[in-house]
């Protein structure tokens, strides 16, 4: 039984990080554009390969 | 890559048609923060990442400009510079890339319900985290029942007790709130059952773990909460895309106008601003945004939105001009008679307020659904513990329990899901479809309909003529259009439009109300009218050009406004769904009898006014039909606000879209599928609400019988919302399949 001492704490302190992790998420916008962040990851400009000689 | 920008208009992969280029002046809605210049835009026809390069990179190359960004789940464009950019090349690089655009007034508004949504969402969290933790110390004292000590029993609930009171303090808000307001008032709405039952469960478990008894109901009070706070969530987001898709059409309504200052110089303005008496130069291509009495210059107008007259109409100095007339040819300078706001022919926003008030008065099917439900669980709540207090001869403490007990078992957490989750998912798969709605309730309307009436300009057909004449020579067309290519009047267009792209002929003149003068390879040509050519008039009573070159006799050109693609069609499928429909137009019968006569449609009326479409309307619903409304003009508007539903293509005039449910894209096609979905959806609210009277028979005797432990309690409170969640979901399977 003495382990809930320490095991209850700790699976409330993973469980807060999520929430943190979900409060921040809120606050900073994240949910604001799902559909231009799903969108947006498939956006890559046409640029010409690097040169690999000079990046060796 | 530059290839692929240019030859390609509006959205590349061609989920929405290219807008047109109907731009307004932004200038007046900058916002000066520090050095930098702000502007939003609201974005049309924006629907892939394609999209979002293409306008974030027109935008970024303009001089000075510093971001732009794109939100594509509401069209909303961001941009902030320095410098002395003006703000109308950065409205017209994007209408240039074939999107519609229109300034933006970032009022509080907007503001306001992000931040319920938002508040809701991080309650919704809150209450989420605790419910997983104390279901984790719940399951445990289950689990150990008759093997757990009685000390770490308690402990356990003290625990759950302490995750339990911020969480219901903080995620309950919105529901005490609104129980307060409406109890202050001496009314009663949902919130009032649902804050009873939370502060009740709350107070008891508190005095049971106190007292070390067996069953605490923190759990069930915190799972109450989150169930309910996803249908909270659900709706507000719903009512947000709703709001929002109004104040997109709004912000196409507050377009800017060009006033003419006292000393004479032009300056743009809001259209709020106003008043009557300005003066106000209307460019050739612009709409007009006000009444005005015309004082300078002559031009042809389009008032195909206004009256639903297909041929555009001469207007020189004296004449009225409606709100929403497009001037065609020469700039005009007029004088405001109204403000923008009451610029609707007066009767016409007195339809809309009649139809308003009486479509407001439909009452949803879960507002129904609830006004029965929180006087049946009060009242059965109250029995049960009088019941077991009185006659059961039990001890006041047990009585509250099991009393309590059947107040969290009946508490909705299915019937608040059971309408908002199914608004979502339908109003998604509408969206991507090509409709949005415009309300919750929409829904619901649209599935009673049985009969459709529609408008013909714009609707059934295109709205736009077509060169039908096959018997001129390609080079008599080439050189007309050559003339047609310098003017905005609809017929140039199809002329042009039939001929492709060529040269422009020299020296050419625009006289309104006649026709065109130019020289084509030397040649004097005239394209108009058949006194302005010289013709012999054929009587031919649709939309006729005639084009004559040099001293050749005169060439007659035949148009004809086009039906729909697919029309004939989409009618066929919404027959088969048991509608019957007819036409109720403003424009000439002989035009009117062509197009129903090749749609199949019986029923017919033609030069109806506003007023004759409401009569009509009026009398469809005295015998007791629920119509649903397609139209497009603003002689329609009235008709639209009437309706029992109504639906408006997205090519109509800002009133007649905010007065209708559902703005829809693509020609006629989205509109079965809008029924289609409508009905599935309305089937699946009712199956939910049975669902949870249903659930409500089986649990309640149990918990009024003193069975409703809190496990009990947790297994059918989640039990219940899951399967309402997925019969909703159901909907996406059905409508992928017929669709």
């Amino acid at each position: 039984m003495s382990g809930l001492v320490f095991l209850i704490p700790i699976a409330l302190m993973m469980g807060a990080m999520g929430l943190v992790g979900f409060l921040w998420a809120v606050r900073s916008g994240q949910f604001d554009d799902p559909d231009g962040a799903a969108a947006r990851i498939l956006i890559s400009p046409d640029e010409p390969l690097p040169d690999r000689k000079r990046a060796e | 890559m530059t290839g692929l920008a240019l030859d390609t208009n509006g959205c590349p992969s061609g989920l929405a048609p290219p807008s047109g280029s109907d731009t307004s002046d932004p200038a007046a809605f900058v916002r000066k923060v520090g050095k930098q210049s702000r502007l939003s835009l609201t974005v049309r026809g924006a629907k892939c990442g394609g999209c979002l390069s293409r306008i974030e990179g027109a935008v970024a190359a303009l001089p000075g400009v510093e971001s732009a960004r794109l939100n594509l789940s509401n069209g909303k464009l961001d941009i902030a510079w320095t410098g002395n950019l003006e703000p109308r090349r950065i409205s017209e690089a994007v209408s240039s890339l074939g999107y519609g655009v229109a300034p933006l007034d970032t009022g509080t508004d907007d503001d306001a319900h992000k931040k319920e949504e938002q508040s809701l969402l991080l309650a919704m969290g809150v209450a989420g985290f605790a419910t997983a933790n104390i279901m984790l110390l719940s399951v445990s004292v289950w689990g150990g029942h008759g093997e757990m000590g009685e000390a770490t029993r308690q402990g356990l609930h003290a625990l759950s007790g302490v995750i339990a009171l911020p969480t219901l303090i903080y995620s309950g808000r919105p529901f005490f709130k609104s129980a307060w307001s409406v109890l202050k008032k001496k009314r009663t709405n949902m919130d009032v059952p649902i804050s009873l039952a939370l502060i009740l469960a709350f107070s008891v478990s508190v005095a049971e773990t106190i007292r070390g008894g067996e069953h605490a109901y923190f759990d069930a009070a915190c799972m109450l909460l989150f169930f309910l706070l996803i249908g909270r969530f659900l709706d507000a987001r719903v009512r947000r895309r709703a709001w929002s898709a109004a104040r997109d059409l709004a912000a196409l309504a507050s377009r800017t106008v060009t006033r003419i200052s006292a000393d004479g110089t032009p300056q743009s303005v809001r259209s709020e601003e106003v008043k009557p008496g300005d003066r106000i130069l209307l460019a050739p291509g612009e709409r007009a945004v006000v009444d005005m009495v015309i004082e300078g210059g002559e031009s042809e107008v389009d008032e195909s939105l206004v009256t639903g007259e297909s041929l555009p109409r001469w207007t020189g100095a004296g004449m009225k001009l409606m709100a929403g007339s497009i001037n065609l040819s020469q700039p005009l300078t007029g004088r405001a008679t109204a403000a923008a706001a009451d610029s609707l022919l007066s009767e016409i926003s007195q339809m809309l307020t009649a139809g308003e008030q009486k479509r407001s008065t439909y009452r949803q099917i879960a507002d129904k659904a609830v006004s029965l439900y929180v006087p049946l669980v009060h009242s059965t709540a109250l029995l049960t513990f009088l019941g077991w207090w009185l006659i059961g001869g039990m001890g006041l403490r047990e009585a509250i329990l099991i009393a309590v007990s059947t107040l969290i078992i009946t508490c909705p957490c299915a019937l608040a899901l059971a309408a908002p989750v199914v608004q979502v998912v339908a109003a998604g798969r509408l969206f991507k479809g090509g409709a949005y709605l415009k309300s919750g309730d929409a829904l619901e309307r649209i599935a009673a309909c049985d009969h459709i009436v529609f408008d013909k300009t714009g609707t059934l057909t295109l709205g736009t003529p077509r060169l039908v004449s096959n018997e001129i020579s390609k080079d008599l067309l080439a050189d007309a259009a050559q003339l047609a290519r310098a003017s905005r009047h609809p017929l140039s267009r199809a002329l042009t439009a039939a001929a492709g792209p060529g040269p422009l002929a020299q020296n050419v003149k625009e006289r309104p109300g006649l026709g065109l003068e130019g020289e084509v390879n030397g040649v004097a040509c005239r394209l108009g009218s058949a006194e302005w050519t010289g013709a012999k008039a054929t009587g031919h009573t649709g939309a006729t050009l005639y084009f004559a070159r040099g001293q050749e006799k005169p060439v007659e050109l035949r148009f004809e406004d086009d039906i729909q693609a697919g029309a004939a069609e989409t009618l066929a499928r919404l027959r088969a769904m048991g509608m019957t429909m007819e036409i109720v137009s403003g424009d000439r019968a002989e035009a009117v009898a062509e197009v129903s006569r090749s749609l199949g449609i019986d029923q017919w009326t033609a030069s109806a006014s506003p007023q004759d479409k409401v009569a009509r309307l009026e009398a469809l619903q005295a015998e007791g039909r629920k119509v649903l409304m397609v139209g497009d003009g603003l002689n329609d508007a009235g008709a639209l606000a009437l309706a029992h539903a109504s639906a408006a293509p997205g090519g109509a005039l800002d009133v007649s879209q905010s007065a209708s449910d559902t703005v829809y894209s693509g020609g006629l096609a989205p509109l079965p599928r809008l029924v289609k979905t409508a009905r599935a959806a309305k089937a699946v609210m009712l199956q939910n609400f049975g669902f949870a009277a249903a659930y409500n028979l089986v649990a309640v005797p149990i918990a009024i019988m003193g069975h409703a432990t809190p496990l009990v309690a947790a297994i059918a409170m989640s039990g219940s919302s899951i399967i309402v969640c997925l019969n909703a979901l159901r909907l996406t399977l059905n409508t992928e399949k017929q669709a």
